[in-house]
């Protein structure tokens, strides 16, 4: 009971990092093409300068949660992951750094180059976490003492011996980066107003074609990779409510984002990214990370979770905690709604 | 060079490189709030104008600590996985709790104090201010208590797998070395803030300009500078030495240099220890001081070196017993400094002593160097150990991480803080440069337009 219970807070934590922090990265990836002046740059960032660093707690608070719920996963995919997280590290710093940091230099050379590294860095970490999670989806050659260690690629061929990079953790990075992107474009139509506004919107269609689209290409490589992927929803036909779930929310991406209704476009496009995290942890449990070497080295959720005193002690306080923090996370962005007003949001 | 060598390297150099930027805005989130206080009791521009300068301060330095930070909890699982694996169920709590509880809070209420002054009234942006200080130090007290039990473990069991897991939740929290270790430590912040504070003021005096600011930085420096030159040495560093020495002897005797067990054993002042002779050359030695620090009687026998066996000796000795009497000597020069500089002030002769101003003003990167190296004589103190007499160092690092992926990732880390560490000196030049006033940013606003 414990372990399902954790297993869903930790993907709470997980989806709640991507609807937020997915739209911020998204915005990072428009910023490349989308926008055309100072003014406008000026804009768009100030629509996330006052959260994109909460948004990211929800990375931290998600890995915090992940290793004292799931020690054995934690120690074993940090480690297994590790140059491809280190290289997630290096890019949330560049990111973060010229983010922040382009508004305190005046010279346009510079900034350019500062808005240049936030752009790709952003671009390259949907791309990277997208193949995060469809490494965890193929599975990884676990040893028998519950370790792995992956170079960045080997044959592209998602076989015994993969890398992070292969045919199909190309698309799930593809995935993740073109729904960022739809979703940081939908966050633009939300809270700017004007030319950017209608050049957000104006690419929204494009978008959510190649959205639909990858997203039933990957949702039949998932199948063709691990087809133990359908054997929750086969056993528990209830639960294909989920796939339903993210054809109705991308419908009602389409449906709202056509009625010029920014914000239920966008509540939309979170609810598309929650159904295909929800159905993808649901496609995996009750293992946490398949093994690629035998369903014997699956790391499970009873191989990995702590022990019982600490998740009941953690319960009370997490619950407690998480509350209190939904609470800032409202109120921040109550304190900051309507559309972006140059002349108020800087600082 | 061995992998554990590149994966204690690797978690020792970003966590340095990290906790420059956090022991400036734990100190600063205090002054901070000190000045908004004063600002909106007074309802003095000039005040506000003197939080809003260090809240941009502070959110460089913030930014810089965010991204600098993430490593940090990334790197117990990737370089130190098999020591997360059986200690996740301990140390994995309060670090989640850290981000639970603190960055949350901290993050949302800077967000409302850096962008939402114009949106917020004068009472909730005081308030978002005061919420930023409480998260970070929150934040601090996290990371103490995981560092506690690493130092000092209680309140724990082994389950059957090898994993452990807590028996006390409060008691774990409440770890006594974890109470002693924030006090000192958070003292420590605020040293290091108050200095650069006064640091910034005396830069102005002694520049010419903007001094109506440069007293208002100094004034607050020299007042939180010299409680908290007073706080770090009496009682926090007193009591947390003193801890130190009945937990964990061999550290007390390094940190020492005390080779032979004795009665009424002195302190050294000044000397180089010699690991194979067990000497210290060029001694200058108080006489039965450590006896009456440890125990409050000169005669007390103190455990030296030759009690404790070879191979749990700190490992690298002679760099342990430096970094404490940098700390320890730097922590005497503030004091000095301060209470000097407080007399001054009193005597409304501080603004015009130059000389005391051209102290302060150089003496501002020490604090960095004297924290540093108190968390130096904390972790090398601590070897062999990972956690202390329960699993070793070697025991720990993640051995499926060659030392050449380990070195290759090291390396990319200097580059990138090095790059980090100029663009950061720029900007707090740039900062200082403009000033507090609002034509700095009348001139900043219309070069961007």
């Amino acid at each position: 009971m414990m372990g399902f219970i954790w297993f869903w807070l930790v993907a709470v934590m997980i989806v709640g990092y991507v609807v937020l922090d997915g739209f911020d990265l998204g915005v990072g990836v428009l910023h490349l093409f989308l926008v055309r002046n100072e003014a406008e740059r000026r804009t768009s960032l100030a629509s996330i300068g006052p959260v994109w660093d909460g948004n990211e707690v929800w990375l931290l608070a998600g890995g915090g949660t992940l290793y004292f719920a799931f020690p054995l996963l934690y120690a074993s995919a940090f480690s297994g992951f590790y140059l491809p997280l280190m290289i997630v590290l290096w890019l949330l710093i560049l990111r973060g750094v010229s983010l922040e940091l382009r508004n305190h230099i005046e010279v346009g050379v510079w900034r350019a180059l500062l808005d240049g590294l936030f752009g790709l860095s952003s671009a390259l970490l949907t791309i990277f976490f997208g193949a995060a999670l469809a490494n965890v989806l193929r599975g990884v050659p676990l040893q028998a003492n519950g370790y792995f260690f992956l170079p960045l690629w080997t044959d592209w061929q998602p076989g015994l011996q993969p890398g992070i990079l292969d045919w199909y953790t190309v698309i799930g990075g593809l995935v993740a980066l073109v729904a960022l992107t739809l979703h940081g474009a939908l966050w633009l139509t939300v809270k700017t107003s004007g030319e950017l506004c209608e050049r957000a919107r104006s690419i929204v269609d494009p978008l959510w074609l190649v959205v639909a689209g990858l997203t039933i290409v990957s949702l039949v490589a998932t199948i063709r990779v691990r087809p133990a992927s359908l054997n929750n929803y086969f056993n528990y036909p209830v639960s294909f409510v989920v796939p339903f779930g993210v054809i109705a929310s991308m419908a009602a991406v389409w449906f709202f984002s056509r009625r010029r209704q920014p914000v239920k476009a966008f509540v939309s496009s979170s609810l598309y990214l929650f159904f295909m995290l929800a159905g993808a942890c649901w496609g995996l449990y009750p293992t946490l990370l398949p093994a690629t070497t035998g369903p014997d080295r699956d790391i499970t959720l009873d191989k990995a979770i702590s022990g019982p005193h600490t998740l009941a002690v953690g319960l009370v306080w997490w619950s407690f905690g998480m509350a209190l923090a939904i609470g800032y996370v409202v109120f921040v962005y109550r304190s900051f709604r309507g559309k972006i007003d140059l002349q108020s949001d800087e600082h | 060079m061995t992998a554990e060598l590149i994966h204690r390297l690797h978690f020792a150099f970003t966590v340095t490189f990290h906790y420059l930027f956090p022991q400036l805005t734990m100190g600063l989130g205090l002054l901070i709030v000190v000045l908004k206080s004063v600002a909106l009791k007074s309802g003095h521009e000039r005040w506000e104008r003197a939080a809003r300068f260090w809240g941009r301060i502070f959110a460089i330095n913030f930014v810089f600590g965010v991204v600098t930070g993430i490593p940090m909890e990334f790197e117990f699982g990737t370089n130190w996985a098999r020591f997360s694996r059986l200690s996740g169920g301990v140390i994995g709590q309060p670090l989640a709790m850290e981000g639970v509880f603190s960055f949350f809070l901290e993050s949302a209420f800077l967000g409302l104090f850096l962008y939402g002054e114009k949106r917020l009234s004068r009472l909730m942006h005081w308030f978002s201010a005061v919420m930023v200080f409480v998260g970070s130090w929150i934040s601090g007290f996290f990371i103490i208590v995981t560092d506690a039990w690493m130092q000092h473990p209680v309140a724990y069991e082994h389950l059957p797998d090898g994993q452990f897991q807590v028996l006390s939740f409060w008691q774990l929290l409440l770890n006594p070395w974890g109470l002693l270790q924030y006090m000192h430590n958070m003292t420590g912040a605020v040293v290091t803030a108050s200095f650069v504070m006064a640091a910034v003021g005396a830069f102005y005096l002694l520049d010419g300009r903007l001094e109506e600011y440069g007293r208002v930085f100094l004034k607050v420096g020299v007042i939180a500078g010299v409680i908290a030159s007073v706080l770090i040495i009496f009682p926090t560093g007193d009591l947390h030495g003193k801890y130190v020495a009945r937990n964990q002897p061999a550290a007390m005797a390094a940190m020492e240099g005390l080779f032979k067990t004795e009665a009424g054993a002195g302190v050294v002042l000044v000397g180089q220890p010699d690991e194979e002779t067990g000497r210290i050359d060029n001694p200058i030695v108080v006489n039965d001081l450590l006896s009456f620090l440890i125990y409050g009687t000169t005669k007390a026998e103190v455990q030296g070196l030759d009690r404790i066996p070879r191979d749990q000796w700190p490992g690298a000795l002679p760099l342990l017993y430096y970094a404490y009497h940098i700390m320890a000597g730097l922590g005497t020069w503030f004091l000095l400094l301060m209470v000097v500089s407080a007399f001054l002030l009193w005597r409304k002769r501080l603004f015009t002593a130059r000389w005391a101003l051209w102290a302060l003003l150089l003496s501002f990167p020490l604090p960095y160097i004297a924290n540093t190296a108190g968390w130096m004589t904390a972790e090398l103190g601590r070897q062999p150990w990972l956690i202390y007499g329960v699993m070793r160092t070697s025991e720990g690092y993640s051995n499926t991480v060659s030392a050449g992926n380990g070195l290759f990732t090291l390396l990319g880390f200097m580059g990138i803080y090095l790059l980090l560490g100029i663009l950061f000196t720029v900007l707090i030049y740039r900062e200082i440069s403009h000033g507090p006033e609002p034509e700095a940013d009348a001139k900043n606003a219309a070069a961007a337009a």
